[in-house]
């Protein structure tokens, strides 16, 4: 498919007028203090808010808080050691978030990455017209906040007011989307409804770059639409949907927006759901350090993840 | 829109009936992506006794004009308010962010340096750092200087976008071409001169690009705003949304202007994105290369 509309134009500067004056005569790059005024805009406010912030946050996490003369005494904190780390995993309830959102990622990931490839794989072949209309309908709840999306889905979950509730009750079934077991399932679909398009994009967009000549000799051979799907162009865009996965990893250890707007709602999700509201809510109570702790562990588990789903794929590919 | 040759041949032998069937699981599939944005159409449309009382997909009495002006009267106009606070961070944050990611970026891509592999894969390690684990230390160090509850202590961290400078090297590298700058060096042009007159008009295309990912992850953001701010009136419209669905078991009319807020806000972000859908191909485009 030759796509040109949707291609990013070129644009084409003319060169600058020639001017006669040599800066200097070796040639050669840019001096150091040029380069350093190209990338200190960045790298000052990415050290101030990255970097400091991390450093903060490990060093924060080895403190504990003191008092001295028992229960009203003046507290200090001081170095404590992997004090902070220890109370994290002795926490049952970092434990069940962590399971909570084990259990989510292990299914909305997968599902959500294969209905992306799916609808990736149906776009690029013939057999779909308008196919423009599929890719906008799909890409739009990427522009949807997901503070609102999660209200708007909390709209279709309220058994007082969802025409989906009301339709499925006509058909005889009666579900609680907020109900114990069921919160999960409900949260896991507003991320799965905001973020399903975004993924079919990148993978669609892998798609595309493929040229056409890599499938002509398989469909001389007679393959069919479904074979040259499976067997060449997702071997090919398999890079892209590793990406999508470590971002979606990402994304479900950060959980936050969703379950916490769904918990004005739902009597279901807990102050610490997830482990990110878990660090919130034990950052609201001034334990700082404790927070600390958690998150760094988040992002431990993150870092781990990531790399070990990188290192994994790269290695089966072979490469 | 045109299908190869090759395409068209193939697609003859398919049979009707896969046709069909593709047809018909990409629109079961285009209903879910699209009921609930239909839904808070139609939702916006209703006076607050309807909502409950009558079908939700089904336009009623048609109240949108009084729901609107509830919306923007209601607690001395704060909704209009968090709606340009969401504009002020977003099109300054992503603004800003673009110019420096831009530099950032061709300066990774254009000068040869000592330590710039190692530059580059630490911004690569900023792309994956969960930007929810910045947040808390962030308020922390933030209110030791006195920035929280200020525009700054969402609007600084904003401008921030490893993401951003990733995509910059990666259509500096592509869009400019060596002989150019070499050429403008002979020419005597400075560092900054060839940059902004010459890289940045041809790299324009994917400057677009990186300032609509920065802006769309500004505008959705939500735990940032939430750690850092306590006063209502520096609020973005997601907090501000937040706060008001919070209350409505309280206040049951908050409702209206709760679903009415949720689409006035979705609605210039969706126009904008479909007008600009080409950039974020490219974008997506480029994130995916490996």
């Amino acid at each position: 498919m030759t796509d040109t509309e949707t291609r990013a134009p070129r644009v084409v500067a003319a060169p600058e007028p020639p001017r006669r004056r040599r800066r200097r005569l070796g040639g050669g790059g840019p001096r150091a203090g040029t380069i350093a005024a190209f990338l200190t805009p960045f790298f000052l406010p990415f050290v101030l808010f990255y970097l400091v912030p991390v450093g903060y946050a490990l060093w924060q996490s080895f403190r504990v808080v003191r008092r001295t003369g028992g229960q009203y005494g003046t507290s200090y904190t001081t170095f404590g050691g992997f004090h902070q780390y220890a109370q994290v995993l002795q926490n049952s309830e970092f434990w069940s978030s962590i399971g909570r959102i084990g259990l989510f990622g292990v299914v909305q990931v997968p599902v959500m990455l294969f209905v992306a490839l799916v609808m990736a794989l149906l776009l690029d072949t013939p057999l779909l017209k308008i196919k423009a209309f599929f890719r906008i309908s799909a890409f739009l709840p990427y522009a949807v906040p997901g503070v609102i999306a999660a209200i708007m889905w909390s709209y279709l979950y309220s058994p007082q007011l969802s025409p989906v509730v009301d339709l499925l009750g006509h058909l005889g079934l009666h579900p609680d989307f907020l109900g114990p077991g069921a919160v999960l399932w409900s949260a896991a679909n507003v991320s799965t409804w905001l973020w399903t398009g975004y993924n079919m994009l990148i993978m669609y967009s892998a798609l595309q770059a493929i040229p056409q000549e890599l499938y002509e000799a398989a469909k001389l051979d007679g393959a069919s639409n479904w074979a040259i799907a499976w067997r060449i162009k997702v071997p090919i865009i398999a890079p892209s949907i590793v990406l999508t996965t470590v971002f979606s990893i990402i994304g479900t250890l950060q959980l936050y927006a969703e379950p916490a707007v769904l918990r004005q709602i739902s009597s279901n999700i807990s102050s610490t759901f997830t482990p990110n509201m878990l660090a919130y809510t034990v950052a609201s109570g001034n334990n700082y350090q404790q927070a600390a702790a958690i998150s760094v562990v988040i992002a431990l588990i993150t870092f781990v993840l990531s790399f070990g789903f990188m290192r994994l794929t790269s290695k089966r590919a072979g490469l | 829109m045109s299908t190869p040759t090759a395409g068209r041949r193939s697609a003859s032998r398919e049979s009707l009936a896969s046709r069909t069937a593709v047809m018909a699981l990409m629109l079961v599939l285009m209903i879910y992506f699209l009921l609930p944005v239909y839904f808070l159409i139609v939702a916006a449309t209703k006076p607050q006794g309807d909502l409950a009382a009558t079908n939700g997909l089904a336009f009623s009495h048609f109240n949108l004009f009084d729901n609107l002006h509830t919306l923007f009267t209601r607690s001395d106009g704060i909704f209009l308010k968090w709606a340009l606070n969401s504009v002020i961070y977003a099109v300054l944050g992503a603004g800003v962010g673009t110019l420096i990611s831009a530099m950032c970026g061709y300066a990774l891509a254009k000068f040869a340096f000592r330590g710039r592999e190692f530059l580059f894969s630490v911004v690569l390690g900023g792309v994956l750092v969960p930007t929810t684990a910045l947040a808390l230390p962030l308020f922390l160090l933030f209110s030791s200087i006195g920035l929280v509850n200020t525009y700054w202590a969402v609007f600084l961290p904003s401008i921030v976008s490893p993401f951003g400078v990733y995509l910059a090297r990666i259509f500096a590298s592509a869009a400019v071409p060596e002989e150019l700058l070499e050429s403008a060096r002979l020419d005597g042009a400075g560092e900054f001169r060839t940059f902004f007159s010459v890289a940045s008009r041809l790299m324009a295309p994917s400057l677009v690009t990186i300032f609509l990912f920065q802006f769309v992850a500004i505008w959705n953001n939500f735990f940032l705003p939430m750690v850092m701010l306590q006063k209502e009136s520096l609020f973005p419209v997601t907090l501000g949304l937040f706060e008001w669905n919070g209350q409505t078991a309280r206040a049951p009319l908050l409702q209206e202007s709760v679903i009415t807020g949720s689409l006035v806000s979705i609605v210039p972000v969706i126009i904008v994105f479909v007008l600009l859908q080409r950039f974020w191909r490219t974008g997506l485009a480029a994130g995916s290369l490996k």
